[in-house]
């Protein structure tokens, strides 16, 4: 095979991404809206998937469904290889010591809430203390107020500086030795911030606390470590990275995840049942309870083999560039305020623009075919914070092009003069 | 579809100047109005002789949409009847969902210029928001106006 029909980025070592070939392997990149070509820049919300994802999905459905772990049959025992390879796929890919330490959930949100009800409520008492941060997303903040009334619990929160950052030096006054939990987004998802966490991490785990990361925005742009990052729980989604929807990843240390009770009972999770006496099964599935998401696991397996063929790296060094880009474009349009300034960030840009509300801003883009995603993003503090209703946010990826950040400039221009 | 449709000069004029945009002390009716989906939120004030929508106020914060309806709708009802203002309510609400234009809107006046919205269907809760809290203000009605609420009432 020469280098012309090599698959991208194999063997490349550091050249960077060949863009224009990646997006061949993107079929929805193709297509147009509203009749002009589509400019997909809301990948904070949702990525697009290669054919490979696609093809992996087809062929795993096409060849080899059965249900996992119970036939003795060819099929069910392929399905049960594919899906456990998908495991141990995902185990490498972040590192993690074992896959045992993988548990396959509906994505970031549901690996959360695992964490809350099956090690939080076990284990929190009246009194104690859940640490997060104010750049969190909804979904790392609603599990532990649900917790919180639960158990007793209090909720404190790190505060946030005007650039969007985390304030580290208010940090350690808020660890007490009633705090249990520091549950933190490695990258918030409103505003790109790329949160310092091993800092965090350092400070928490010195103290004996117990830490979560939620990653939903950070696995698919940075290369994550579990041990390296020194976290009891790292979570994350699928559908950002790639991969189908439906799925996701909670990593948990063994030891803890041994500890913890089911979280849902049923099929798969139970070595033995009887009216008198349930035996769960081992981890990871004895959170897995049920018929799970094969075609999914398998599907992630393929956007993480994806991913590494590119190299997360070079994925990184691509997503930074257009974010240079798109600062110096969109900070040229008058009238124009960034939102999350933070010196390390994703390729994430918040934006607000005067006399344009997001949300028609987020109107005039789709009609020249840019998707950004307009609103709160679902961080309704951090809204509040800026004293904002809503921002316009736009999210790239490796797929994502300079002609489409000078789109995305042009067509913000476009909205200005129609309200002048 | 053309964005003009949406934007007419009509919309960009009532968003930049809206009319009766003030907070009205001595109302006889109020209700708010919010749309969690992109944080448009306003309070629109009634003040009523009888029957008849004597004044009509709103403030608050949204889209252009959002805004520009609100700020015709005060110049539409003010002087009319309940009833004649709950009867524009209904032709507002087919006007901006209904999929072919059977609703003329000439009779309409300057609130013909939303006719264009229906064919952006995201835009549709933006523009009927402030109808549904008339809607409750007349009504008396006292829990805020959420275009998430009750689904079955939507668009």
């Amino acid at each position: 095979m020469n280098a012309v029909t090599h698959p991208v980025g194999r063997g490349r070592g550091e050249a960077p991404l060949d863009v224009a070939r990646v997006r061949l392997d993107f079929p929805i990149l193709a297509r147009s809206v509203n009749g002009q070509p589509l400019a997909y820049l809301d990948n904070a919300a949702s990525s697009q998937r290669p054919q490979s994802v696609i093809d992996a999905i087809s062929h795993y459905y096409e060849h080899s469904h059965a249900n996992v772990h119970r036939g003795v049959h060819a099929l069910s025992q392929e399905a049960t290889d594919l899906f456990e390879g998908a495991r141990r796929r995902v185990q490498h890919f972040i590192n993690a010591r074992t896959p045992r330490e993988i548990v396959f959930v509906r994505g970031t949100t549901e690996a959360i809430n695992l964490v809350a009800q099956s090690w939080g409520r076990p284990a929190l008492r009246q009194g104690d203390e859940i640490l997060i941060s104010h750049l969190e997303h909804h979904a790392n903040i609603v599990p532990w107020q649900l917790l919180c009334e639960q158990t007793g619990a209090r909720l404190r929160v790190i505060p946030m500086t005007r650039a969007g950052e985390l304030d580290f030096d208010a940090y350690p006054d808020l660890l007490s030795d009633r705090t249990r939990l520091l549950a933190l987004a490695h990258v918030s998802n409103s505003l790109g911030t790329i949160v310092p966490v091993r800092r965090f991490i350092a400070e928490a785990r010195r103290r004996g606390v117990t830490v979560l990361l939620d990653g939903a925005q950070a696995v698919p742009h940075m290369k994550v470590d579990v041990q390296a990052l020194d976290c009891d729980f790292y979570c994350f989604s699928s559908h950002k990275m790639c991969g189908p929807t439906g799925i996701g990843v909670l990593y948990g240390r063994e030891a803890l995840l041994n500890a913890m009770p089911p979280w849902q009972g049923g099929g798969d999770m139970i070595l033995a049942v009887s009216f008198e006496r349930t035996i769960y099964n081992e981890v990871p599935h004895k959170f897995e309870a049920g018929t799970p998401h094969i075609a999914g696991a398998v599907g992630l397996a393929a956007a993480v083999d994806y991913l590494e063929t590119l190299g997360l790296e070079r994925i990184a060094a691509a997503e930074h560039q257009l974010l240079t880009h798109a600062n110096e474009r969109l900070c040229e349009i008058p009238g124009l305020t960034l939102v999350g300034t933070a010196p390390e960030k994703c390729a994430v840009v918040s934006f607000t623009l005067d006399g344009v509300h997001p949300h028609d801003l987020g109107t005039i883009l789709d009609h020249q075919g840019v998707a950004i995603r307009t609103g709160h993003h679902c961080a309704m503090p951090v809204m509040e914070f800026f004293g904002l209703p809503a921002t316009a946010r736009a999210s790239f990826s490796f797929y994502n092009t300079h002609d489409e950040v000078e789109r995305l400039a042009a067509a913000v221009e476009l909205a200005r003069r129609m309200f002048a | 579809m053309d964005l003009r449709d949406l934007y007419r000069d009509v919309i960009v004029d009532h968003n930049r100047n809206p009319r009766n945009f003030r907070v009205m002390p001595d109302a006889d009716r109020h209700a708010e109005g919010f749309n969690p989906l992109c944080g448009d939120r306003l309070t629109l004030y009634v003040k009523l002789e009888g029957d008849t929508i004597r004044d009509v106020s709103f403030e608050g914060s949204g889209c252009a949409i959002s805004v520009a309806s609100a700020s015709l709708l005060t110049e539409s009802v003010k002087g009319r009847g309940v009833a004649e203002a709950e009867r524009l309510f209904a032709t507002m609400h087919e006007l901006l969902t209904s999929p072919d234009a059977t609703i003329d809107p000439a009779p309409l006046g300057k609130l013909g210029a939303l006719s264009g919205v229906r064919e952006f269907p995201a835009r549709v809760k933006c523009a009927s928001l402030c109808w549904h809290t008339l809607d409750a203000a007349l009504h008396s009605q006292a829990e805020p106006v959420s275009t998430e609420g009750n689904p079955a009432e939507w668009p």
